[in-house]
């Protein structure tokens, strides 16, 4: 299923790019999309633990089922705007 | 025709602008804040800030806080719009009014549309030195 990663702040700039489609297998869930990118991205890896994830503008735990076309954001800790 | 009540936009804001979207004829108290770029911050002598926000969510986020401050205080409206793009010291990135028929409501919405903004809205700051930048975390 393809998942619609999106990369933002200090994430995006190791990343190097603000969004990406990553293919994931069927029944596949948060945690098994972000090992994969770390996997991919071993730059960006360092950062992973930091975050927490949205999909479909929705917080979720790592645990969360992943559908084909959802949107996963990769959230680094905020700044709170102000 | 009213102002948006939620807006994350990529140009200078306006008090007047937030402060139409809540005013009304019950409404006898309205209290404002504006959150401006400091000097100051995690690095020295900032030269400018650079605002980076998940913008459907960060919609998405602010309608929900609004609509939970106005249940939770009945008869006020809120209103909070934040800014995205390059700051130099001394612009608003974020405006917030809060009325309500009483001042003691139009202050507490107020205070809690910021402070919940803060923690939750998908929203980073990128502070801009003269010798360096740093992505700021939120803390506290």
């Amino acid at each position: 299923m393809q998942i619609k990663v999106l990369y933002f702040a200090a994430l995006r700039e190791r990343r190097g790019v603000s969004f990406e489609t990553v293919d994931l297998p069927a029944g596949g869930d948060v945690a098994m999309a972000l090992a994969m990118i770390a996997k991919n991205n071993p730059n960006v890896a360092p950062l992973l633990p930091r975050i927490q994830v949205a999909v479909n503008q929705v917080m979720v735990a790592a645990t969360a089922p992943l559908s084909d076309g959802d949107e996963l954001a990769l959230i680094p800790p905020v700044s709170g705007g102000h | 025709m009213a102002a948006a009540r939620i807006a994350v936009l990529d140009r200078p804001l306006s008090l007047d602008v937030v402060t139409e979207a809540v005013v009304g004829p019950e409404r006898g108290g309205l209290v404002t804040f504006t959150g401006m770029v400091r000097r100051h911050g995690k690095v020295p002598d900032v030269v400018r800030l650079e605002y980076e926000a998940y913008r459907e969510m960060t919609e998405r986020v602010l309608t929900e806080i609004g609509d939970e401050i106005e249940r939770e205080l009945p008869g006020v409206r809120v209103a909070i719009h934040h800014r995205v793009g390059s700051l130099h010291v001394g612009e608003a990135a974020v405006v917030v009014a809060a009325a309500a028929p009483h001042r003691g409501p139009a202050f507490e919405a107020c205070r809690a549309a910021i402070d919940r903004l803060k923690s939750r809205a998908p929203i980073w700051k990128k502070e801009i030195g003269e010798a360096g930048a740093e992505w700021i975390e939120h803390c506290c």
